[in-house]
């Protein structure tokens, strides 16, 4: 009986002090009619060395490849350190810290974390974290809409250049609460949200303003110019982030005169692995006046009985174990063991540490683009800077480039045609600090070879049949 | 002391960086950042020993009895990490092709196959990524099947008084009204109060079964069969499903919907609070409702099944499948199990509590359900000894944690006064519940002898009792000195 220490000299003494004959016996209240009888669909159990056996397998089979891919999950180095710390048990096993005196551990960290994330994003309190980004930006719009208490029309301008899933996500989330989301288009040739396309909402009524920087597409949109407008308008600005540009790039407190009000976003590229998705983080921070909005765990330092610091949740009045169906929301974890590993990762890296990757980020990717352009159905899609991606447009079909590659264990970038089909033939593709000139070079040698197979003199062809 | 405390300005693991790339490319000057942010600065040894030294500050499962009612506290096997850990699972990338992930979506696969089974619900979506998520999910797509129809007129969800804080708060933020339905004095809920209530404007109710007071909704067939005729859907909060393990199916009840906490019964940890899963079940008639992507497979590949051809799906919850790796960990935890392994953890879940509540009982404890029988936890109440003593269940709590045990959940339900909410899992032994009888009579001891023991525990832990309202009252949420 795997994880089940009883013997049976245990269950016959139990039993004897219940008073019940077996075990059947604890479970009379249950109508028969309802019992079970047995699973069809749950194969015999496994030893442990079975399933070391399967599973190395299926992870072997799905290899390791070579990323230039990003579009919200970005392949970076993660210290040894980080992990092995995580998963020691104190960390791995503990439950959400209600009984604060037995999780100072836990809570000093997501303290440490808090004030990590308020310095990174530039604003004044951060929250433990959400589930991911796109559901942070959810909940960054709920919260827009309670802070907010100037504008009654609960509208959001929502840019397109802001993740296609995150939007998708908000819509799921929000829908039922009478939000409206307001799309704003990009610019095709920038690749960003131009502040003169927001005019016609002028003298319009809007509770918050979406800005993604940079955006979906890499691309650094115009923050201060972006916030500036959402303030006069007397709408609230929503930030959302990528963690590892901000060692780089001025924090959302610091966009135009006043700052953005709120900055979420996925909290993966701070030392969480790729791994299919999940679990990632989603952070949030805001400005102090916004404090009591804000949904999710918050820990604040305090002191006990005996005069020393000491660290506990706080302000709980906002959440569902407290006000029930008058709470905030109705989250009641953090990613407690993804903020472990990210407040590691901060730690070990440092600021100038995350300056350097961040720095390291935006020259590869400089010199990936420079390099695939080489090629002359290859060019630059958008013409203004970006940080770590970029969208490359191609005059071939796309997907007849990306299959080869694929058989080449290498992944050439983010397909953008599903999203967005006005862009033709465009891949977004990435190159974090983990990416070395040599594998730039081993991806526009595999690229070039497939290309010049489907093309003739100049003229794009479908290939040949094998 | 913080690990900005013990920085020093110009210190960092050198390792852990690449070399300096001493250009900002082309980004714009007023787009860079001008003061650099506040981080630690330490070595690389000092941050390791910093947070090892803070997780030594931590109660867990792997060091001490955990018995936190309603969380099920059970031990996290090791495989399961170090398998869903394994580097070819962490190198995959969310967007990579379904055909470079076979492995990967094989278990996904799977897992969706045994809980199907194992909650006798035909259609599954593993994407949400907590509990609470997946009660959200359950509620929004209740609101979905009925805006189907065009019967908007069902504007309430019912919801027993001694629900989980969740459910009330789920059902408003899909826009539902929330009336409670009062609960009887054996702990079932109050049918008569039931029949009162439902009607057409009822979308559905929300239960937890067996209940959060630990006990058995026995006549849930009719509770079932009320909500139907109604009109209204059976929502099954899946909090307490390792009470019935393999043992009865919310499908068979008679529930529309069901989310699971992987966290809970499928043995996944919970990692300081959270990463949780919350996959959903759902009946055919929800089906074209779930949230997407869920996994395909075509007798010869694994492929995703995305909003294309599910054009009534409530949409996405996270920007890709949820929290895959917590997945990871239930599916390798699932197939150790095995068919026969999932209702003996029901089987020891429920004698474990049956054991503690008997001889807890014997010792002299109030039971708040003496007639019944314990599930997978119990409750018992310190009334007696508030009224008596003037010692509370929140002091009991505190006390244990000297005795090197977690307190059991306090004050939750709500409905029990002074109450302790105890679920001590099946895997642990009998040895260590004695070890629970033994430190709970000898606090009762001092409780009578001397109280203050109690009132002023936690003597042992790294801090006493922390002042909570001056906690919430000078707000202190981020450390705001400078690093010398």
């Amino acid at each position: 009986m795997p994880f089940i220490p009883h013997t049976d000299t245990d269950i016959s003494e139990m039993l004897a002090t219940i008073g019940a004959g077996d075990i059947e016996d604890l479970f009379d209240e249950i109508p028969k009619s309802l019992r079970v009888g047995g699973l069809s669909a749950v194969p015999e159990g496994m030893t442990e060395q079975e399933i070391s056996r399967l599973m190395m397998e299926r992870a072997e089979a799905d290899g390791r490849p070579l990323c230039f891919m990003g579009a919200g999950a970005y392949d970076h180095h993660i210290p040894a350190a980080v992990w092995q710390i995580t998963t020691r048990g104190e960390f791995y096993s503990a439950y959400t810290p209600y009984q604060a005196e037995a999780s100072q551990g836990t809570l000093q960290l997501i303290y440490e974390y808090q004030t990590m994330m308020a310095g990174l994003t530039g604003l004044d309190v951060s929250n433990a974290s959400l589930y991911d980004g796109a559901s942070a930006l959810a909940e960054a719009a709920l919260m827009a809409v309670r802070g907010n208490r100037k504008s009654k029309s609960r509208r959001i301008l929502v840019p397109t250049t802001v993740h296609p899933v995150y939007r998708k996500t908000t819509r799921t989330i929000v829908d039922n609460q009478g939000i409206e989301l307001v799309e704003v288009p990009y610019c095709s040739d920038g690749g960003n949200t131009v502040p003169d396309s927001l005019t016609h909402f002028e003298g319009e009524d809007i509770t918050a303003v979406v800005v993604q920087h940079p955006n979906f597409f890499g691309i650094l949109e115009e923050v201060d110019a972006l916030t500036d407008w959402a303030h006069r308008q007397g709408a609230l600005v929503i930030a959302i982030v990528n963690p590892t540009s901000l060692a780089l790039l001025k924090p959302p407190g610091k966009w135009g005169e006043n700052g953005a009000d709120i900055a979420c976003g996925e909290g993966q590229p701070l030392g969480v692995p790729l791994a299919a998705g999940g679990p990632y983080f989603g952070f949030m921070c805001c400005k102090q006046a916004l404090v009591r909005q804000m949904p999710g765990r918050i820990v604040g330092r305090t002191i006990d009985r005996d005069g020393r610091d000491g660290f506990t949740l706080t302000l709980q009045a906002r959440e569902q174990h407290i006000r029930r169906s008058k709470a905030t929301s109705n989250i009641c974890t953090n990613q407690g063991l993804l903020v472990t590993a990210a407040t590691i990762y901060m730690s070990l890296l440092g600021a100038e540490g995350l300056a350097r990757v961040a720095r390291a980020c935006h020259a590869n990717t400089r010199a990936l683009v420079a390099k695939l352009t080489e090629n002359e159905y290859i060019e630059p899609l958008f013409k203004r800077p970006c940080f770590h991606e970029t969208a490359l447009r191609f005059s071939l079909p796309l997907a007849d480039v990306m299959r080869p590659l694929y058989a080449h264990n290498l992944l050439p970038g983010y397909d953008l045609s599903a999203d967005y089909p006005e862009l033709g033939n465009a891949l977004l593709v990435c190159a974090t600090e983990t990416r070395t000139a040599a594998d730039i070079e081993l991806y526009a040698d595999h690229l070039n070879r497939v290309i010049s197979a489907q093309t003739v003199a100049g003229c794009p062809v479908k290939p040949k049949m094998a | 002391m913080l690990i900005f405390e013990q920085s020093r300005q110009g210190r960092r693991a050198q390792a852990q960086a690449p070399e300096n790339v001493d250009e900002s490319g082309d980004i714009p000057g007023d787009l860079l950042r001008e003061e650099p942010p506040l981080m630690p600065e330490v070595s690389e040894m000092q941050a390791v020993r910093h947070y090892t030294r803070l997780s030594q500050k931590n109660f867990s499962i792997d060091t001490q009895f955990y018995p936190l009612g309603s969380c099920t506290m059970k031990y996290n096997p090791r495989a399961c990490n170090s398998l869903a850990m394994l580097p070819g699972f962490l190198a995959r990338h969310p967007y990579a092709p379904a055909a470079m992930g076979q492995g990967f979506l094989a278990c996904m696969f799977e897992l969706q196959e045994m809980l199907k089974d194992v909650t006798g619900m035909p259609a599954v979506s593993l994407t949400p990524a907590a509990g609470a998520q997946g009660e959200f999910t359950g509620v929004a797509m209740i609101r979905a099947y009925h805006d189907a129809r065009g019967d908007s007129e069902r504007i309430e969800i019912l919801v027993p008084d001694a629900a989980h804080g969740t459910n009330p708060a789920t059902a408003t933020m899909c826009g539902y009204k929330v009336r409670e339905i009062p609960t009887d004095r054996q702990g079932d809920v109050d049918l008569a109060a039931l029949r009162e209530a439902v009607g057409p404007k009822t979308a559905g109710i929300m239960l937890t079964n067996p209940s959060t007071l630990g006990v058995f909704e026995r006549r849930i067939e009719e509770i079932a069969a009320v909500i139907h005729d109604a009109g209204g859907l059976l929502y099954y909060d899946g909090a307490n499903l390792n009470a019935i393990l393999g043992k009865v199916r919310p499908g068979d009840m008679g529930f529309d919907v069901i989310h699971m906490n992987l966290h809970k019964t499928f043995s996944t940890p919970h990692g300081g609070g959270g990463p949780g899963a919350g996959p959903v079940g759902v009946s055919k008639r929800l089906e074209p409702f779930l949230p997407v992507p869920i996994v395909g497979f075509d007798g010869d590949e694994y492929y995703w099944i995305t909003e294309d051809v599910r054009p009534q799906s409530i949409g996405r919850l996270s920007a890709f499948m949820g929290n895959a790796g917590v997945l990871m960990r239930a599916y390798i935890y699932a197939r150790m199990l095995g068919s026969e392994g999932m209702h003996r953890v029901a089987d020891f879940a429920t004698l474990n509590a049956n054991y503690l509540m008997v001889r807890l009982a014997q010792a002299g404890f109030d039971l708040a359900f003496p007639e019944r029988r314990a599930t997978h936890e119990f409750i018992v109440t310190l009334k007696r000894q508030q009224k008596e003593l003037g010692i509370t269940a929140m002091d009991f709590a505190k006390r244990l944690l000297d005795y090197n045990m977690h307190a059991p959940t306090t004050y939750f339900p709500l409905l029990v006064p002074e109450c302790l909410l105890i679920e001590p899992t099946e895997t642990e032994g009998k040895e260590d519940l004695d070890a629970f009888v033994e430190a709970m009579v000898q606090i009762q001891k001092e409780a009578e002898t001397s109280p203050e023991l109690l009132r002023e525990a936690p003597h042992t832990q790294p801090v006493r009792r922390l002042d909570e309202v001056r906690a919430a009252k000078q707000l202190d949420l981020a450390w705001t000195g400078t690093v010398t």
